[in-house]
């Protein structure tokens, strides 16, 4: 597909729900800054470090934008189905299910992923190969090929027009990638792909899921990270990895921020405290607040480390003091996540 | 319950879990605990932190164990009996050596490396990085130099992906799903273009004849070294199977990593591999106890300022939900595995450092009654 003939979504604006985008007509958008930036386009990758809460701002991300009329699918690459667990749905590998209004869930497993492109690309071949344990054992086996089909069905998610029969098109696919490593390895793959099978199909695909990856109007790419010295080296060096591609970080999402509830002095009078007090109750409280303290100063020097590394917009959410991470945290989180990516501008350098 | 224990008779550990739940630290902590009682021991390190590698002395160049030097250790209380030696895994370097190693001669194991299929194989692809380690974890093994090995294992996002890659790998290698494809002659490697067979046609279609004939000059080069792949394999599938090697779960307490503990363990015990225990940081003791905290506001109004202190408690009201949070998961998790769970509680200083290994590692080999009293000092 050219680049330049994306459309634009048009906006009734917040609180009303907007005309089906199927369209072409050219449009505006009422959002400012970030937001604008991010949710206007069609494929947003949500990369980080195992741990971090990846998943979680996937799904908040989906929320936001279905949240904001956005007809939304977020998809999982590859097992586990937590998307999907969240939001209590019976697991159905590789079907597009509805787990709110406008927002759908997929888990995307490569072996479906081959089966449903040789049905589109093949034909009656398509059949015979995807019943050969052979071709299957080849397919699976070779290097990048299944990170390949995970990705040909993003791509095919995030189209205009479906190839998939009866599909019908959204306007954002939110990926909860991989882990860092694997994550870059991802967006790699079409090209990589594209280079060593030169010439047929495959490589084809590969070239134009490549040119749609490196579209930065269509793809964005998002890093998740908890303020903790390791996921904010891999986010460092992810921004590093993703330069060499030709790609960009459009957002880093700070994750479990601690609140700063205590100043320094007021620390110091904790500890005082501490020495002092005979309760044991009272001293528990006072390990805990102290320990509160040192978490969110050390805390807030890796966001330090972030804005000094990075030009990216940084967005923060809070850490949530749950049991668990239910309908009340994942809207507050999506509220929070909405702030950020409204408030926070880009440093120009 | 120290970890001591657990690890009592094993020659080899791997260290298993989700990502982000220190399992490097722990790794290396529980490395250095069982060199300190005496062992000599090597640990492969995937990915560790900057300060850590530097503390261990890993040197980025080399892939082969270096002694660390331990006398240092003796500033921070610990006296290593023991040797401790330790590795940063590259997997491309790994992945050149098994090359050379079951090449013919090294004129084909250099054409090897320069064919694109295995410059693919070898780096970014997934399962390579799971498939080096545990090669690795072989050839150290085959040295008999060590009396323990451990085995950091890369942040797979599930446990699945690290016991299936380097099963999958070896059968790539094993070339059994190719050998259809490759039919040596008298005259060499024909490449199946002219097969009238319509899966071959169809492979051909969908991959071009590009892709399946560096594939197949790929598995040519590899040529009688297959052969030696699948016996690795089955040597290697022995080593995890053996009632010396322990398997040892790494997790937090949040309910993701949890659940994906639980489920590592299922599939573990399904596949007849050694569960040895699991390992839980990050963890949020219960301060509260049996101790009613109406009065906790008034207490502190005796030493803090009264707004000060309604922070404090109203702190300690989420810290508790935080605790009682990880302890619901722990219960889930002591009720699903046959194992008294090592429990490391949340430390609010960095652990990357020599520091923090240290404080780990007592935890890790605390006995029952000093458990309890280095608990006592991060909670009470």
């Amino acid at each position: 597909m050219p680049r330049g003939t994306h459309t634009r979504p048009v906006f009734a604006g917040p609180g009303r729900n907007p005309p089906p985008r199927r369209g072409r007509a050219p449009a505006t958008s009422v959002f400012s800054g970030a937001v604008r930036a991010l949710l206007d386009k069609r494929l947003i990758f949500v990369t980080g470090k195992g741990g971090v809460g990846k998943s979680t701002v996937a799904i908040a991300l989906g929320l936001l934008a279905a949240r904001r009329g956005l007809r939304t699918i977020v998809a999982e690459l590859a097992s586990q189905e937590r998307v999907q667990q969240t939001f209590e749905r019976k697991s159905d590998s590789f079907r597009e299910v509805e787990v709110g209004p406008g927002l759908f869930a997929i888990s995307i497993d490569p072996e479906r992923a081959m089966e449903e492109y040789l049905r589109i690309k093949v034909g009656a071949v398509g059949h015979v190969l995807s019943n050969s344990r052979l071709f299957h054992a080849l397919a699976m086996a070779t290097p990048g090929l299944r990170e390949l089909l995970s990705i040909g069905k993003v791509w095919e998610l995030a189209q205009f027009e479906r190839r998939s029969h009866g599909a019908s098109p959204y306007d954002l696919v939110v990926v909860d990638a991989p882990a860092t490593g694997h994550g870059v390895a991802i967006l790699r793959t079409p090209r990589t792909f594209a280079d060593i099978a030169r010439v047929g199909p495959i490589a084809h695909q590969g070239r134009t899921i490549a040119s749609t990856i490196g579209d930065r109007e269509f793809t964005g790419v998002v890093a998740v990270a908890t303020p903790e010295e390791m996921p904010v080296n891999e986010t460092l060096a992810l921004h590093e990895s993703l330069a060499r591609e030709d790609l960009e970080l459009d957002a880093v999402i700070v994750n479990a921020l601690y609140p700063e509830r205590f100043d320094g002095e007021e620390a110091a009078d904790l500890a005082s405290a501490l020495a002092k007090t005979r309760s044991s109750l009272a001293r528990s409280a006072l390990r805990a607040a102290l320990s509160e303290h040192a978490r969110a100063r050390r805390q807030r020097e890796q966001v330090e480390r972030l804005r000094e590394g990075l030009s990216t917009p940084l967005v923060e959410l809070p850490y949530m003091f749950a049991d668990q991470l239910g309908r009340a945290e994942l809207k507050a989180l999506t509220d929070a996540l909405e702030a950020g990516l409204a408030l926070e501008e880009p440093v120009r350098s | 319950m120290s970890v001591a224990e657990l690890l009592a008779g094993k020659r080899v550990c791997v260290c298993g879990g989700s990502g982000g739940v220190g399992k490097t630290t722990t790794s290396a902590a529980l490395a250095l605990g069982m060199a300190a009682r005496g062992a000599k021991v090597a640990v492969v390190t995937i990915d560790p932190a900057k300060r850590l590698a530097n503390a261990l002395g890993l040197a980025e160049l080399e892939n082969e164990p270096r002694r660390v030097a331990t006398n240092r250790l003796a500033d921070h209380g610990l006296e290593v009996r023991g040797e401790l030696w330790a590795m940063m895994l590259d997997p491309k370097r790994t992945f050149d050596e098994l090359i050379d190693r079951v090449s013919a001669d090294p004129a084909r194991a250099r054409e090897i490396k320069a064919n694109r299929v295995y410059v693919e194989l070898s780096t970014a692809v997934s399962g390579s990085q799971e498939f080096t380690a545990i090669a690795k974890l072989y050839d150290l093994d085959q040295l008999h130099e060590f009396d323990l090995l451990v085995l950091d294992t890369p942040p797979s996002r599930n446990a699945l992906e690290f016991l299936n890659a380097p099963g999958r790998l070896s059968s790539f290698l094993d070339g059994r799903a190719l050998k259809a494809f490759v039919r040596p002659t008298n005259l060499g490697v024909r490449v199946l273009g002219r097969s009238a067979s319509p899966v071959l046609a169809g492979m051909r279609r969908v991959t071009g004849i590009d892709l399946l004939s560096d594939l197949s000059s790929f598995f040519q080069l590899l040529g009688d070294t297959t052969g030696d792949f699948s016996l690795r394999a089955a040597e290697v599938e022995r080593m995890l199977h053996a009632d010396t090697t322990a398997f040892l779960l790494v997790t937090s307490a949040e309910r993701e990593a949890i659940e994906e503990a639980i489920w590592f363990h299922r599939t573990l015990v399904e596949s007849g591999f050694p569960f040895g225990g699991v390992v839980v940081n990050r963890f949020h003791h219960d301060l509260l106890g049996d101790r009613q905290p109406e009065d906790l506001a008034a207490t502190l109004g005796r030493t803090l300022r009264p707004e000060l202190a309604a922070r404090v408690s109203a702190n300690f009201d989420d810290y508790h939900v935080l605790a009682c949070r990880d302890e619901r998961n722990l219960r889930r998790l002591t009720e699903a595995l046959p194992a008294r769970p090592l429990v490391v509680p949340h430390l609010d200083d960095d652990v990357h450092d020599v520091d923090g290994l240290v404080r780990i590692h007592r935890y890790l080999f605390a006995s029952a009654s000093e458990r309890e009293r280095l608990i006592a000092d991060v909670v009470a």
